[in-house]
C-alpha cells in the first residue's frame, strides 16, 4: 500500500521534473548575469522587493534595459553606475560606502562598543563588591561547622 | 540620574519611530537635482511632425510634468495643473509616459490640457533617464536647463505653496 501510495505522489509531482522554461532568443548566460545583479538592486515601485523578483512594469522595463546593456557588453559596475545615475543609490540593497553612511556602517560597532563599556564596568563593579562576601567566610565556617555537628 | 537612562533610551527611540511615521517612503531623493535635465527630443501629442526637446526652453523656468492616460492620480492632479496653467505662473510642459493605449490625445481634447506641450514617450525611456518611479513626477527647470527640484505623486494645495512658489520665486528673479 505505502508502495503505491509513493509511486502515485510521484506521479502527481511530474510538473516538478520540467525544467523552467527559457525565453526563445535569450542568452541563458546574460540571462543569469541580469538574475544575479538584480538580485542585490531594490525595485523602486514595490521597495521591499528586488528587482529581479519584482512583477512591476518598471522592473520589467528596467531588466530588459540590463538585458540590452550587458549585450552591448557592459560590465555589471557600468550597469549599477547607469541605475545609480538615474535612481541614486536607494536602488541598491547594500549601501555604498559614503561620509553620509558612516553612522550606518559603524552604528553596529558602536553598540558594541557600549555593550563592551556596560559589561566592563559591571564586572568592574562586582569585583569590588567580593571582599564584602569574603568577610563572612568566617561566619560561613561556623554554619558549616553547626550543620556538620547537627548531623 | 541612573534610574532616568532607560527612560532617555525609550524617548529617543521612541522619537525616531515617530519621525519615521510621517516619512514617504516614496520620497526618494533624485540625483538629478542640481545637475542638468536629460537631453530628449520626442514627438509632440497631437501635433504631427513637432518634437519637443528641453533646450527649447532654455531661458525659461518651467515644470515637467511626467503623466499618463492610465494614470489615476495623474486625473487627480489635473484640474490643480488645469488652474495653475490659466493662471499662467509657470509653463508646464507634460510626458506622456509609457501611453500605449495612445489615449493622451483624446483624454486632453475632452479634459482640457494643462500643457504647453506634450511629449510622447511611449517606450518609457525617457523616464528612466529622468529616474521616474511612477506617475504623477514633477520637475522644476531652471533658465539653464538644471533640474532644481522633483516633486513625488499630485501635486497638491499646501505642496504648491510650499514647495513650488517659493522656489520659482527665487528662480524667476
Amino acid at each position: 500500500m505505502k508502495r503505491w501510495l509513493l509511486a502515485l505522489t510521484m506521479l502527481l509531482a511530474a510538473p516538478l521534473w520540467a525544467a523552467e522554461a527559457v525565453p526563445v532568443g535569450e542568452d541563458p548566460a546574460i540571462e543569469q548575469r541580469m538574475v544575479n545583479l538584480s538580485t542585490d538592486l531594490r525595485c523602486l515601485v514595490c521597495q521591499n522587493e528586488t528587482l529581479a523578483g519584482s512583477h512591476a512594469e518598471l522592473a520589467e522595463d528596467l531588466r530588459r534595459e540590463i538585458r540590452q546593456q550587458m549585450k552591448q557588453g557592459k560590465s555589471d559596475s557600468e550597469v549599477i553606475q547607469y541605475l545609480t545615475d538615474r535612481y541614486g543609490d536607494f536602488v541598491l540593497y547594500k549601501p555604498p560606502f559614503r561620509s553620509y553612511t558612516l553612522l550606518l556602517w559603524f552604528g553596529p560597532f558602536i553598540f558594541l562598543l557600549g555593550g563592551a563599556a556596560v559589561w566592563y564596568f559591571t564586572l568592574k563593579k562586582r569585583r569590588a563588591m567580593k571582599p564584602a562576601n569574603q568577610a563572612g567566610s568566617e561566619a560561613l565556617k561556623q554554619a558549616v561547622d553547626l550543620l556538620e555537628k547537627r548531623n | 540620574m541612573k534610574r532616568w537612562i532607560p527612560l532617555l533610551i525609550f524617548v529617543a527611540l521612541a522619537g525616531f519611530l515617530y519621525v519615521g511615521l510621517h516619512r514617504d517612503p516614496r520620497e526618494v531623493p533624485s540625483p538629478f537635482i542640481g545637475k542638468p535635465a536629460p537631453a530628449f527630443t520626442l514627438p509632440v501629442v497631437g501635433q504631427p511632425g513637432k518634437t519637443f526637446s528641453p533646450s527649447d526652453y532654455k531661458g525659461k523656468v518651467w515644470l515637467l510634468n511626467v503623466w499618463a492616460p492610465w494614470c489615476v492620480s495623474c486625473r487627480q492632479e489635473h484640474p490643480v495643473l488645469m488652474q495653475l496653467a490659466q493662471a499662467g505662473i509657470v509653463p508646464i510642459v507634460g510626458l506622456n509616459w509609457k501611453d500605449k493605449d495612445r489615449e493622451a490625445e483624446a483624454l486632453l481634447a475632452r479634459l482640457g490640457s494643462p500643457y504647453t506641450a506634450v511629449a510622447d514617450d511611449v517606450g518609457g525611456q525617457t523616464g528612466i533617464n529622468y529616474g521616474v518611479t511612477g506617475t504623477p513626477e514633477t520637475y522644476v527647470i531652471d533658465k539653464k536647463g538644471i533640474i532644481r527640484m522633483k516633486h513625488i505623486g499630485i501635486i497638491n494645495e499646501e505642496a504648491w505653496q510650499t514647495k513650488f512658489v517659493p522656489l520659482l520665486k527665487e528662480l524667476n528673479q
